[in-house]
C-alpha cells in the first residue's frame, strides 16, 4: 500500500513537471502553430539561472526566502529569453512553419551548448531547501516533501492559466486566436502581441519546471531540458495539441504510467509504456483527449 | 497610405457625401474580366441590394470592395477616402464591415464573447491584458447592445457553435455592429438559412438599416426579401452593372428581363 501511495505521489510530481513544460508548448502551438523545440532550453535556462542566483545574487540563497528569490530570478531570465527569441527570431518567420521549426531546433542545440561551454557538461548539485528533503507520512508512506512542492506549483499554474484564458481580455483574444487566427486579424486585432505574451508565459513555466526539476533530481546538467521535452511533446499530443485541460490530464496519465511501469516491470519500461500510451490514444482518438483550449 | 481614425458618421464633414463611391472598378484574373467597369455610389443610410444570375460577379464585387481581391482598375472610396489599395483589415478599421457566405463565428467562444471580441477590437485599449472580460466597460456595453439589436441577448452565455444557422447569421451581424461600421456588406445572408428563420433574419436586417441607420449593401437571391428592404437594386450581369434603380423600375426594365431570360425575378 505504502509503495502504491509513494509511486502515485511521485508520478503526480513528475506529471507536474511535464505539465509545466507542456502547457507552454501547447499554448504556443495552439495560437501560433509553432512547434517550439527550444522549449527544453528554457527549462535549462531556468534551472541554471536559479542555481547561479542562489550563489551569486545578493539576497538569494539556498534556503527560505533567499531560495524563492533565486527561483524568481531563474524564471525571470527564462521569461526574458523566451520573449526575446519570439521577437527576434520567430516573428520575422511568421507563418513560415518549416523555418520556424529549424530555428527552434537550432536554438535548442545552441543554447544547451552555450550552457555547457559556460558551466561545463558535468552535473552541478542543485540548492535544495532543507524542508524539501524531509518526508511527510501519507497513509503509511514516507513521501519526500519536494513532490508536494511540484504538485502544488503545477496546480497553481493550471488554475492561473485557466482563469487568465477564461476571464481576461487577452485570454479571450488567445482563445479566439487558437480557434481561427485569420478571423481575429480580420477584426483588426494585432494578434502578434498575443504571440509574444504566450511565448513569454511558456518560457516562464518551463523555467519554473527547470528550477523544480533541479530540486526533484538534486542536480542539474545541460541536457536535462531536452530529455524532458520529449515527454512534454508526448503529453501535448495526447492532450489534444492545444488544450490546457487536456494537457493537464495527459501529464497525469504519462507521469503515473511511467512511474508504475518503471517500478513494477523494469527500469526503462516506463519510457516505453509512455510511447505505447501515445500510440493507443492516437489510435482511439486521433485528435487527442480533447480539442478545446480551456 | 495615411491612416486617420474613422470619423463618427454624425460628426463627419462629409455627412451629405456618399459613404461608398465606386468608379470604373475592374478586376481581371488571367484573361477573364470578372468585374467590368462598375461605377455606383451608395448614400449614407441607403439600402442597396445587388442581384444577378450566378457567376454575374456579385461576390467578386464584394471581395473587391472589402479588399480580398485586388482591383486591376478603378477606385473605391470609403467616406471620401481612397481605399483601393488598402488591406482588408485596414478597410475594416475604416468602417468597411462585411459578412461572408460561409458563417464566420468563433464556435468555441460564447455568443457574448464573440461580440465582445469585436467591440474590443474597435475600442482598442487592450493595454491592460489582465483586465477582466466581465468588467462593465465600454466594450461590454457595446456587446450587450449589439446582441439586443439582433435578438440574441438571452443566448449570450451559450456557445456560438451551438446556434442554429439563422442565429449564427444574426451573431455575425451583431459582431459586425459591434465594430460600428460605416457600411455593412452582407453577402447572401439568407444562404443556408431555413425557411422559418428567413422572416426573423429579414426583420433583424431591416432593424439594422432603419433603426441603427446603417448603410447596407447586400447580395441576395430572394427577390421577395429585397423588395421590402432595398431602396435601390443593382443588377449585375457578366461582371457589368446592368441597372441600378428602385426595385419597381428595375423589375420592369426590359434589359434586366433580357438578362434573366427564362428566370423568375
Amino acid at each position: 500500500m505504502s509503495t502504491v501511495v509513494l509511486l502515485t505521489i511521485t508520478g503526480l510530481g513528475l506529471a507536474a513537471l511535464y505539465f509545466l513544460v507542456a502547457s507552454g508548448l501547447s499554448l504556443i502551438f495552439g495560437l501560433m502553430g509553432v512547434l517550439n523545440f527550444a522549449h527544453g532550453a528554457f527549462l535549462t535556462i531556468g534551472a541554471y539561472g536559479t542555481w547561479w542566483a542562489s550563489d551569486h545574487l545578493p539576497g538569494a540563497g539556498s534556503t527560505g526566502w533567499g531560495f524563492v528569490l533565486a527561483v524568481v530570478f531563474g524564471v525571470a531570465v527564462g521569461t526574458a529569453v523566451a520573449a526575446l527569441i519570439e521577437l527576434a527570431l520567430i516573428r520575422p518567420l511568421y507563418e513560415r512553419h518549416i523555418e520556424q521549426v529549424l530555428v527552434t531546433v537550432g536554438l535548442s542545440l545552441a543554447l544547451v551548448a552555450l550552457v555547457r561551454a559556460t558551466w561545463g557538461a558535468d552535473p552541478h548539485p542543485f540548492p535544495r531547501p532543507e524542508w524539501t528533503q524531509r518526508t511527510t507520512s501519507v497513509l503509511g508512506a514516507n513521501v519526500p516533501n519536494d513532490r508536494f512542492l511540484l504538485i502544488g506549483s503545477a496546480v497553481v499554474v493550471l488554475v492561473a492559466v485557466l482563469a487568465f484564458l477564461r476571464f481576461t481580455r487577452f485570454g479571450l483574444i488567445i482563445r479566439a486566436g487558437v480557434e481561427n487566427r485569420s478571423m481575429v486579424t480580420a477584426l483588426g486585432i494585432d494578434v502578434r502581441r498575443a504571440f509574444t505574451l504566450v511565448f513569454a508565459i511558456g518560457g516562464a513555466f518551463a523555467a519554473l519546471a527547470g528550477a523544480l526539476g533541479g530540486i526533484y533530481l538534486g542536480s542539474i546538467s545541460p541536457g536535462q531540458g531536452t530529455s524532458l521535452l520529449i515527454f512534454a511533446f508526448i503529453v501535448v499530443v495526447i492532450g489534444g495539441m492545444s488544450s490546457i485541460t487536456g494537457t493537464a490530464v495527459a501529464a497525469v496519465l504519462v507521469g503515473l504510467v511511467q512511474q508504475f511501469a518503471n517500478y513494477y516491470a523494469a527500469s526503462g519500461v516506463g519510457d516505453l509504456s509512455v510511447v505505447l500510451l501515445l500510440a493507443a490514444v492516437l489510435l482511439a482518438r486521433p485528435s487527442g483527449l480533447t480539442a478545446r483550449l480551456a | 497610405m495615411p491612416m486617420s481614425t474613422q470619423p463618427a458618421p454624425a460628426a463627419s464633414p462629409l455627412a451629405g457625401a456618399p459613404v461608398l463611391q465606386v468608379a470604373g472598378l475592374t478586376c481581371a484574373i488571367g484573361g477573364a474580366v470578372i468585374v467590368d467597369d462598375v461605377s455606383f455610389d451608395v448614400a449614407r443610410g441607403e439600402f442597396v441590394a445587388v442581384i444577378g444570375p450566378n457567376g454575374a460577379g456579385k461576390t467578386s464585387l464584394f471581395n473587391l470592395l472589402s479588399g480580398l481581391l485586388p482591383a486591376t482598375g478603378g477606385t473605391v472610396r470609403l467616406d471620401g477616402t481612397d481605399v483601393t489599395g488598402a488591406s482588408p483589415s485596414a478597410r475594416a478599421r475604416r468602417g468597411m464591415g462585411r459578412t461572408f457566405q460561409a458563417s464566420s463565428v468563433f464556435a468555441g467562444l460564447t455568443v457574448r464573447e464573440n461580440v465582445r471580441l469585436a467591440a474590443q477590437a474597435k475600442l482598442g485599449g487592450s493595454l491592460r491584458p489582465w483586465q477582466r472580460v466581465r468588467d462593465r466597460d465600454a466594450a461590454h456595453d457595446v456587446a450587450a447592445r449589439s446582441l439586443e439589436r439582433v435578438g440574441l441577448a438571452r443566448r449570450g452565455e451559450g456557445l456560438a457553435g451551438a446556434l442554429s444557422h439563422g442565429d449564427k447569421r444574426k451573431l455575425e451581424l451583431a459582431i459586425l455592429l459591434a465594430t460600428d461600421p460605416a457600411i455593412v456588406l452582407l453577402d447572401e445572408p439568407m444562404a443556408g438559412v431555413s425557411i422559418e428563420d428567413v422572416a426573423g433574419l429579414t426583420e433583424v436586417i431591416a432593424g439594422v438599416h432603419r433603426e441603427e441607420g446603417k448603410t447596407v449593401l447586400m447580395v441576395e437571391h430572394h427577390m421577395d426579401v429585397l423588395l421590402g428592404l432595398a431602396d435601390r437594386v443593382a443588377v449585375m450581369h457578366h461582371g457589368r452593372l446592368l441597372a441600378l434603380d428602385t426595385p419597381a423600375r428595375v423589375t420592369s426594365d426590359p434589359a434586366v428581363q433580357q438578362a434573366y431570360l427564362g428566370e423568375e425575378l
